[in-house]
């Protein structure tokens, strides 16, 4: 893409000379036009250090630094110093320093024990979530897109979960699910909602679906949108059924919004923290970045080797993801900006 | 051309790893233990605290700018977060900022603090007076051997019951549970604390095991003690009483605030809590106990049981520059006339003692007297640097084995092995 701005530049730009004049002068002027590009970029390149590549740098320096220890001697800490790879072994192998130097499993009640626990509690939200989000606001969006009395009205009311603040939302959903709250009035029940493992669990699940349905289904509208509606007069004359023309219309041509949507929420479920920090649960509920922060008051350098960890299988997932199911976020934005269906 | 685009971008991208690395660089190193040694240092200061609800702080420092022109105190607020105040301060701390003199500190955080070199301690020059506090408050504010922060306002827990049911609160855990079968009788749940997985939790599980006569950790705030019968003893009497439905089920879920609510409602027999639902328990309009509950203090196992404390301390920076008037300001504010000042405006528990004995303050607070037999028999929370993770252990292990997936002796194993592997380093 650069590439052919650039070309384009080029093109316009370059003042009229004679061919014998072109041919030596070209390289050079080529040359100086590089140099110039390249110094254009600078300001750029350093915004991008200072606010990206600082913050990732220096959490992978700090990983490897081990969290101040206390001398015994004074009952002061000092500096913990190099820590090689102790810090990650913490985290993917559970391994705890024993006071003589070596190491021992992690106990329950350390954070280190919980890693995985924790990594199965953010994947199990993260599949269970988008996958129902994508089905419900596929179902909303297939309701927004036709036209009926009322729609306007419908489409708003629909993005009023996804505009209330997360830290409100968990609050309110905090009272419906107490022990004396309205779910278990409304069912009899006296299940422990905010205590209880699975419970707690469900209740979460329930809660974002609640919440961020309205997002998947505008992304999913926003596709939907795109699709001719000759397609379906011409699918109607063939003599489609509804749920033919559903699976060879419209699913494939909405499939790049769709992928997208995915991604997204994806990305967003593996990283979620605020529901299930306000909301409760305890380490049922603990996903990654809930484990981040607990370290953190705990000692920042295993924070860092843990944040680092996590932000290597976020990424991992997300390139498999574009990689197996062709998801493709900027030519998908260009297609639909120029109103192309892939 | 296709070269050289390669050739710019990994030009540039070595520009941006050499900026972030250099970046990197200066955030990394700085030693702790740097403390401003000059302890005569007089001037300006300001004050550090979280949201000061009750309009109290104010009032006492301009009155302390009146008579101290040249030694003025500005009033820094913190948030009503906990959490956010304790990072506020970390965060404050490690900049070396002088800019925060004196600072008010949650007593859990007085270890850590002084541990890190950030608190300068109150001896020498600095010495304060401190014969007259409860005794517990001084405890809490002290890290080997050597006090830090300096007692302010404290607190503990009591147990709340209803007079309509039960003419004398029992004095024991066992007397206690003996009249659960008022409660039953009457279609209520007998007893609940705040067993929530949270601070909480750490709170009530102390109480259990120091009223048993157990310690979480040893002298030096950080080997664990939990391997004794007397601990297993304060466990355990959590542990069945909600098997026996003593404590109810859902107090699994209870916060301070949900307990309150559940009391207020009328659903439970015994309630342990701060004192400030005295005040919510009387005046509410949903509350259907009004003038029907009274407090005693924590029931033990053969007397009174041992509370643990809350409140906060106050504490010079070790990166103060005008040390000498911030002790003179923290003496200030341990006077008799403040302390009595935040009783009466904001229900604050002083720390000095002669005020629980005060009659007027007793007719404002009728639960002052028991707050203070509670207080003095307190045990601070282990004052260890390593209380973030001490705290996680107990909270983790007690309530697995509340809920009934860990046994007792289970728990406090594994309680006793996270405790010593977050001492060791890491």
């Amino acid at each position: 893409m650069s590439s052919t701005a650039m070309g384009a530049a080029r093109d316009s730009g370059a003042p009229p000379r004679s061919p014998r004049q072109q041919r030596g002068g070209l390289a050079r002027a080529q040359r100086a036009r590089n140099r110039n590009a390249f110094f254009l970029i600078i300001p750029s390149i350093v915004l991008l250090a200072v606010v990206i590549g600082y913050p990732i740098v220096s959490a992978i320096v700090m990983a490897f630094q081990k969290d101040a220890g206390l001398d015994a001697a004074t009952g002061f800490f000092v500096q913990g110093g190099f820590a090689g790879i102790s810090n990650f072994t913490h985290w993917l192998l559970q391994q705890c320093p024993t006071s003589d130097g070596g190491t021992t499993s992690c106990p329950p009640g350390n954070l280190g024990a919980q890693f995985w626990s924790s990594t199965f509690t953010t994947f199990f939200f993260t599949v269970v979530t988008v996958i129902c989000e994508t089905v419900f606001g596929f179902w909303m969006a297939i309701i927004m897109n036709r036209a009926f009395h009322g729609r306007s009205l419908v489409r708003t009311a629909i993005l009023v979960p996804w505009a209330i603040p997360t830290a409100v939302t968990a609050k309110l959903w905090f009272f419906i699910f107490s022990v004396a709250g309205i779910v278990n009035s409304l069912f009899a029940t006296k299940i422990l909602w905010t205590s209880d493992d699975w419970p707690a669990r469900i209740a979460i699940i329930i809660i974002d679906v609640w919440k961020t349905t309205p997002f998947m289904a505008l992304l999913i509208l926003a596709g939907l949108q795109l699709i001719p509606e000759e397609v379906y007069e011409a699918a109607r004359v063939d003599g489609a059924t509804t749920w033919k023309s559903f699976w060879t219309i419209t699913l494939p041509l909405v499939r790049p919004a769709l992928l997208v949507a995915v991604l997204f929420r994806i990305l967003d479920a593996l990283r979620m923290y605020d529901l299930p920090a306000i909301f409760g649960g305890g380490d049922a509920t603990a996903t990654w970045s809930v484990l981040v922060v607990q370290q953190m008051r705990q000692g920042p350098n295993a924070a860092s080797a843990l944040s680092t960890i996590v932000f290597v299988f976020i990424f991992l997932v997300a390139f498999l993801f574009v990689r197996f199911l062709g998801a493709n976020v900027v030519q998908t934005t260009q297609a639909q900006q120029k109103g192309e269906l892939k | 051309m296709k070269a050289s685009r390669r050739t710019r971008l990994a030009a540039g991208f070595a520009l941006v790893s050499a900026a972030a690395l250099a970046l990197a660089g200066c955030s990394s190193g700085g030693g702790s233990n740097a403390q401003n040694q000059d302890t005569s240092g007089r001037g300006p200061i300001t004050y550090v605290q979280g949201k000061d609800n009750n309009n109290l702080i104010r009032p006492i420092i301009a009155e302390w700018n009146k008579a101290h022109p040249d030694e003025k105190v500005t009033f820094k607020e913190q948030s009503d977060n906990a959490d956010q105040q304790h990072d506020d301060l970390v965060q404050h701390f490690q900049a070396k900022d002088s800019g925060y003199d004196v600072v008010a500190v949650d007593v859990i955080w007085t270890a850590e603090f002084a541990a890190k070199g950030w608190l300068q301690p109150l001896t020498g020059d600095l010495k304060i007076d401190t014969s007259k506090m409860l005794k517990p408050t001084v405890e809490a504010g002290t890290y080997n051997g050597t006090l830090y922060t300096a007692p302010w306002v404290t607190d503990g827990g009591l147990l709340y019951y209803r007079t309509d049911l039960i003419k004398t609160p029992p004095k024991t855990w066992d007397e206690m549970m003996a009249d659960c079968k008022i409660a039953k009788a009457n279609n209520i749940g007998c007893y609940a604390g705040q067993y929530a997985d949270y601070e909480g939790l750490t709170v009530n599980v102390a109480e259990a095991i120091n009223t048993a006569g157990g310690t979480i950790v040893g002298k030096d705030g950080k080997t664990p003690t939990l391997d004794t019968p007397e601990a297993k003893k304060g466990l355990e009497m959590l542990v069945d009483a909600f098997k026996d439905g003593d404590i109810p089920k859902e107090a699994l879920t209870y916060q301070e605030e949900q307990g309150r609510q559940a009391f207020e409602a009328g659903q439970l027999l015994f309630h342990r809590n701060w004192p400030y639902i005295y005040s919510l328990a009387s005046t509410d309009g949903s509350s259907k106990v009004k003038g029907k509950f009274a407090v005693a203090p924590l029931p033990g196992l053969d007397g009174t049981g041992a509370s643990s404390l809350g409140g906060h301390n106050i504490a010079v920076s070790a990166y103060s520059k005008h040390k000498a008037t911030a002790v003179d300001f923290i003496k200030f504010m341990e006077s008799e006339k403040i302390q009595r000042e935040a009783v009466v405006k904001a229900s604050n528990a002083p720390a000095l003692a002669s005020l629980y004995d005060d009659p007027e303050l007793n007719k404002q607070l009728p639960y002052l007297s028991t707050l203070k037999t509670s207080i003095e028999n307190a045990v601070p929370r282990p004052v260890s640097p390593f209380y973030p993770a001490i705290t996680k252990a107990i909270e983790e292990n007690s309530f697995a084995a509340l809920k009934g997936e860990k046994t007792v002796d289970q728990a406090l194993s594994d309680m006793q092995k996270a405790i010593k592997t977050a001492g060791s380093g890491s």
